[in-house]
């Protein structure tokens, strides 16, 4: 050990917080100059963590699902009885679905309707629920054979609809920003008429819909799907339902359980995307060559 | 206590475990609680209790015990919190070092204080950071951030500080007590 003399210790200890605080100062610069930065510690860090939360995630979704079988043990008479009538109601739905299916490949082989190419993707487990103070994120655990860079600007959604997007992948895991996040901004279209709109995050669980046409406001309770305008998200995505809240604005009631997500399907689309897109892809070579030229 | 080379004796190896896990228990125990903390239980307001949990351990450790948690273990914290929460690099680590000078400033007149005075304290401390962040964060993202997490915060420190105390106190007699090993 190696021995120092007393004044120069007394010295030591009386600098650290001084220079710890101008250390962290020069981080908060660095951040800012270097957004990257940032992100790779981040990305780094999840990727250290996911496997850990992996391990707890799994006995804490036990006990949830045993302690709501015991809950349900003592209302399992009239919870049978919902889900008949609940069932009977799907069915009818269900065989509305398939003649609307029926019609709408009649349709699309009159019209030579070119199908999007179908996205690749990955299900992963949420792992850890890592939003901020002014912030919505979760992390998933992805598989190892994954692709981080293809990864990242991929769309998350759960059974019923669209929660988020990837912002930053790392070999096994990935940070999903979810739609109610500050910094959410995607293009959505309305209704049937498919009117364009923005649906923005407010760090509320509603997210709120803006820049509509003037002529036309939205409609109470329409479908709002995802719009490919600026080729960030491909089109007809299901995202929620309008409402109107207390204030009379119009805001977004999403159709994913955005408080309790346990499972996130990822679905990468690296090919249709346009030239547009915020997220550096790999650019399509030909597009840019004819740019060129 | 004897300090003669004659009468000194190197400790054996358990001592030695044994005083180190002394010294790494408040660390261990604050990174413990936000890897908790960042479990998804989907409970409400899990986000805005991470730096409240951070604030009072880095709180009651700078005063009774600043040696325990140097100010470059709260640098880290700091970090961890920032890269766990999105919140912009190194905004929480220049003020979780705010937290710790100034309660290292306070010690001397906060320590001999009743355990109210502390509290008192605390829930000051932590409201004047909360809103701090609030404003930082504001500024940085140009806009004018929703108030309500902050109120959130508020209420969690002062709800949060006398359990983690007691708790804490317990610890800070007990298996975390460098003294005794």
């Amino acid at each position: 050990m190696i021995r120092l003399s007393v004044p120069f210790r007394q010295a030591m200890s009386r600098l650290t917080l001084p220079v710890m605080l101008m250390f962290s100062l020069g981080l908060v610069l660095i951040g800012r100059a270097d957004q990257n930065f940032a992100g790779h510690l981040r990305a780094g860090l999840d990727d250290f963590l996911a496997p850990a939360y992996q391990l707890v995630s799994g006995p804490i979704q036990a006990a949830e699902h045993s302690t709501g079988a015991i809950g349900q043990l003592f209302d399992l008479e009239s919870e049978n009885t919902q889900l008949r009538e609940e069932n009977a109601n799907l069915l009818q739905w269900q065989a509305v679905a398939m003649a609307l299916e029926a019609q709408n490949d009649a349709l699309k082989s009159s019209l030579n309707y070119v199908p999007s190419p179908a996205p690749t993707f990955y299900t992963g487990d949420v792992v850890a629920d890592l939003g901020g103070v002014y912030a919505r994120s979760v992390l998933v655990a992805l598989p190892a054979n994954g692709n981080p860079a293809a990864m990242v600007g991929a769309i998350a959604m759960d059974g019923r609809g669209v929660a988020g997007r990837v912002v930053e992948a790392g070999s096994r895991s990935a940070r999903i920003l979810l739609i109610t996040d500050l910094n959410s901004r995607i293009p959505v279209s309305l209704g049937p008429s498919g009117a364009p709109a923005l649906m923005t995050g407010t760090n509320g669980p509603d997210p709120a819909l803006l820049y509509w046409a003037p002529g036309q406001p939205p409609a109470e309770g329409a479908m709002v799907l995802t719009s490919s305008v600026g080729g960030a998200f491909p089109p007809g995505l299901p995202v929620g339902i309008v409402h109107y809240n207390a204030q009379n604005d119009p805001v977004i009631l999403p159709l994913a359980d955005l408080d309790s997500l346990r499972l996130l399907r990822l679905f990468s689309y690296p090919e249709n995307l346009p030239v547009l897109t915020p997220i550096p892809h790999s650019l399509p070579k030909s597009t840019t060559h004819s740019r060129h030229h | 206590m004897a300090t003669g080379p004659a009468i000194r004796r190197r400790p054996s190896l358990w001592r030695q475990l044994d005083a180190l896990s002394r010294l790494a228990f408040p660390i261990g125990f604050l990174v413990f609680g936000l890897f908790v903390i960042g479990m998804p239980f989907g409970l409400p307001g899990q986000a805005e209790l991470r730096p409240v949990f951070a604030m009072a351990c880095v709180f009651f450790w700078s005063l009774y015990r600043p040696s325990s948690l140097p100010a470059p273990l709260v640098v880290c914290i700091g970090l961890l919190l920032d890269l766990l929460g999105m919140s912009p690099l190194g905004l929480w680590a220049v003020l979780l070092l705010l937290l710790h000078g100034a309660t290292l400033a306070s010690r001397r007149r906060l320590v001999p204080q009743s355990f109210y005075m502390t509290w008192t304290v605390f829930s000051c401390f932590a409201a004047a950071l909360s809103a701090l962040a609030w404003a930082v964060q504001s500024l940085l993202t140009l806009n004018v951030l929703p108030a309500l997490p902050l109120c959130v915060e508020l209420l969690f420190a002062v709800g949060l500080y006398p359990a983690m105390a007691a708790f804490l106190i317990r610890a800070h007699r007990g298996p975390a007590a460098v003294e005794l090993a």
